[in-house]
C-alpha cells in the first residue's frame, strides 16, 4: 500500500458532490427502516426482506459500482493516471492503494448503514443484523474488487457494471437457478443465513462453497487488476 | 548522461501503422522531435515513457528496456500534453505528492527545490485547476523535475503558451539541455524547435523523415523546388524569359494562370525580379503555392 496513492484518491473520491451523494442514499436507507419500524412495528420478515432486497441486493452493489470505478476510472479517462505510472511504484501496489479505499468507502456507506438498519428493524435479535451486516461487509469488498478491475480493462466499466448487477444478479437469477451460483448476492446471503439464528433467509450457495468463491474472486480480480494496470496503454491525443 | 534508443521500433493500431519502422538515439542535449500533427510524435513519445508497447522493435534507456519497467522512472521525468493533474489539490500539494510518490528522502525541500526552478512559488497555494494554461504547464514541469531526473520527456510543452511563457520555458529546458540532461520535447512548429533544439528529428506519417542539426533540416527545407503562381502585365513574355535561364524546372501557363517550379530558391528570388525588370514585364503578385508545412513535410518523405 501507498499513504499517498490512498491520500489522492480518496481525496479524489470523496470531495466534492459525489460524497453527498453517497451519504443520501445512506440515510435514505436509514429513514426507510425508521419508517417501516415505525409503521409495522417489529417483524423479523420485513426486516429481512427489506435488507436483502434494498440493501444486499440494490444498495450494496450500486455503492461498489460507484466507488470502485471511481477510485480509478475518472484518473484513465482523464489520463492524471499518468502521474501515477510515472512513478518507480509497483503496479500491483497501486492497485492495492485503490482497492483499500473503495473497501473503506463501500463499507462505510453501504455495509455499516445496512447493519444500523437492521438494528433498528429488529434490534439484536436472532442476530439478524448482524448477518446481513456480515453480508453487506463481504459483498462490499468483493464488489469494490470485481468493479475496480473492471474499470482497469474498459472505459465502459459503469455500463458492464449495472450490467452485471441488475441484469445476471437481479433478472437472471431470478429465472436461471444455475446462475444465482455465481452471484456475490447469493455468496453473502450465504453468510446471513450461516449467522442469523431465525430461518429468515435463504441462499443457494453452501458457506464453505461461497467463502471460497468469494476468496477467490476478491484475490483474482485484485491481482489481475494489477497486472492489467502494468499494461496500461495511455494512448496519446493523436 | 541517458541515452534513449529507439532501434527499429513500429507501433500499429489495428490497421492503421502511427510509427514506422523509426530507429534513432536521443542523447545528452536538447532534441527536437518535429512534424505535423498525427505524424505519430506521441505516440513515439508514449513508448520513449513506456506507456505503450511497441508493436515492433525496442526502446530502451541506458541498455534497458522501457515498457513494463517502473523503475525507470527513477530515472524519467515526464511531461505530458493532456492538462488534468488532480485539479483539487494546491500546486504545492500536487508536486509534493509527486515527490512522495518518487518515494524521496526529504518530499518538501524536493518540491520547493521544483517549484522554485519553474519560479512558481508565488501561486503554490492556489488549486491546480484555477491555474492558466502556462502555469499548468509549469507546474506539471515542477512535478517532472521532482526527482532531478537526467531524462525529461515533454509532449507538446509550448501548445496554448504566451510568448513570454513560451520563453521563459524556454530558458528552462537550455539550462536543463546545459547541465547535460537527455531532454526531448515535440512541436509541429519549426520556428520553435530550431530556437531551441541542437539535434531535430522529424517525423512525418509515421516515419522518420529527417535528421541533424537545425542548419541541416532547414537546408533540407529551402533546398527543394518551390512552387509558385505568378501574375503580371504579360504572363507570355513573362514564361519565355524564365525559361530561357534555366534556374527554373517548369514554367506552366495554363488558362491564363503563369506558375513556376524554381529550383534553388536563392536563386529564383534574385532571378524574377531581374528577369521581370529586363524585359519591361510588371509583375502584380507572386504567391507560393505549396509554403505550408505539410507540403514541406511531404517533399522531405518523398526525398
Amino acid at each position: 500500500m501507498n499513504g499517498t496513492v490512498v491520500r489522492l484518491t480518496y481525496r479524489a473520491l470523496l470531495g466534492g458532490r459525489r460524497a453527498w451523494l453517497l451519504l443520501l442514499m445512506s440515510v435514505l436507507l436509514l429513514s426507510m427502516a425508521v419508517l417501516l419500524r415505525i409503521a409495522v412495528g417489529v417483524d423479523h420478515q420485513v426486516t429481512a426482506d427489506f435488507l436483502g432486497a434494498v440493501a444486499v441486493a440494490a444498495l450494496v452493489p450500486l455503492f461498489g459500482l460507484i466507488v470502485g470505478t471511481g477510485v480509478i476510472g475518472p484518473e484513465i479517462d482523464d489520463g492524471s493516471i499518468v502521474y501515477l505510472l510515472s512513478k518507480p511504484i509497483s503496479r500491483p501496489k497501486i492497485i492495492m492503494s485503490k482497492l483499500v479505499v473503495a473497501a473503506a468507502g463501500t463499507v462505510l456507506f453501504a455495509a455499516v448503514p445496512t447493519f444500523v438498519a437492521g438494528l433498528v428493524m429488529s434490534g439484536t435479535t436472532g442476530r439478524i443484523a448482524l448477518g446481513f451486516g456480515a453480508a453487506a461487509l463481504v459483498a462490499s469488498l468483493a464488489y469494490s474488487a470485481i468493479f475496480l478491475l473492471l474499470a482497469v480493462v474498459t472505459r465502459h466499466a459503469v455500463v458492464y457494471g449495472l450490467a452485471y448487477a441488475l441484469i445476471w444478479e437481479g433478472l437472471l437469477g431470478s429465472f436461471v437457478p444455475g446462475a444465482r451460483t455465481l452471484s456475490v448476492q447469493q455468496w453473502s446471503l450465504s453468510l446471513t443465513e450461516a449467522i442469523a439464528t431465525r430461518d429468515i433467509v435463504s441462499s443457494d450457495v453452501r458457506l464453505a462453497v461461497a467463502g471460497v468463491l468469494l476468496a477467490v474472486v476478491i484475490v483474482g480480480a485484485t491481482w489481475y487488476a494489477g497486472q492489467r494496470l502494468r499494461v496500461l496503454t495511455l494512448a496519446g491525443d493523436e | 548522461m541517458s541515452v534513449l534508443s529507439v532501434d527499429t521500433v513500429s507501433r500499429w493500431y489495428g490497421n492503421v501503422v502511427a510509427v514506422n519502422d523509426v530507429t534513432m538515439t536521443i542523447g545528452p542535449g536538447i532534441t527536437g522531435l518535429l512534424g505535423p500533427n498525427g505524424a505519430g510524435k506521441s505516440t513515439l513519445i508514449g513508448m520513449l515513457a513506456g506507456f505503450l508497447a511497441p508493436s515492433a522493435g525496442t526502446v530502451t534507456l541506458d541498455g534497458g528496456a522501457v515498457w513494463k519497467n517502473p523503475e525507470v522512472y527513477r530515472t524519467i521525468g515526464l511531461v505530458p500534453e493532456r492538462e488534468a493533474a488532480y485539479d483539487f489539490l494546491t500546486g504545492w500539494q500536487f508536486v509534493l505528492a509527486n515527490a512522495e510518490l518518487h518515494g524521496l528522502a526529504d518530499p518538501g525541500a524536493a518540491a520547493k527545490r521544483a517549484l522554485a526552478t519553474v519560479e512558481m512559488e508565488f501561486a503554490q497555494s492556489r488549486r491546480v485547476g484555477e491555474y492558466s494554461k502556462g502555469m499548468k504547464q509549469r507546474v506539471k514541469m515542477a512535478s517532472a523535475l521532482v526527482h532531478d531526473p537526467s531524462v525529461l520527456l515533454l509532449d507538446e510543452p509550448f501548445n496554448g503558451m504566451d510568448p513570454r511563457q513560451r520563453l521563459h520555458l524556454m530558458d528552462l529546458l537550455r539550462q536543463m539541455g546545459a547541465e547535460g540532461r537527455t531532454v526531448l520535447f515535440s512541436s509541429h512548429i519549426l520556428e520553435e524547435v530550431e530556437q531551441l533544439a541542437q539535434q531535430i528529428e522529424v517525423m512525418v506519417a509515421g516515419r522518420h523523415a529527417a535528421s541533424g542539426d537545425y542548419r541541416e533540416i532547414r537546408r533540407l527545407m529551402t533546398d527543394r523546388p518551390h512552387q509558385y503562381v505568378l501574375r503580371s502585365s504579360d504572363d507570355r513574355g513573362l514564361a519565355s524569359a524564365l525559361i530561357a535561364d534555366g534556374s527554373t524546372a517548369g514554367v506552366q501557363l495554363v488558362d491564363g494562370v503563369l506558375s513556376v517550379e524554381a529550383v534553388s530558391f536563392l536563386r529564383f528570388t534574385e532571378l524574377l525580379p531581374r528577369v521581370a525588370r529586363d524585359a519591361g514585364i510588371r509583375l502584380y503578385e507572386v504567391s507560393p503555392t505549396d509554403e505550408s508545412l505539410e507540403s514541406v513535410f511531404s517533399y522531405l518523405v518523398k526525398s
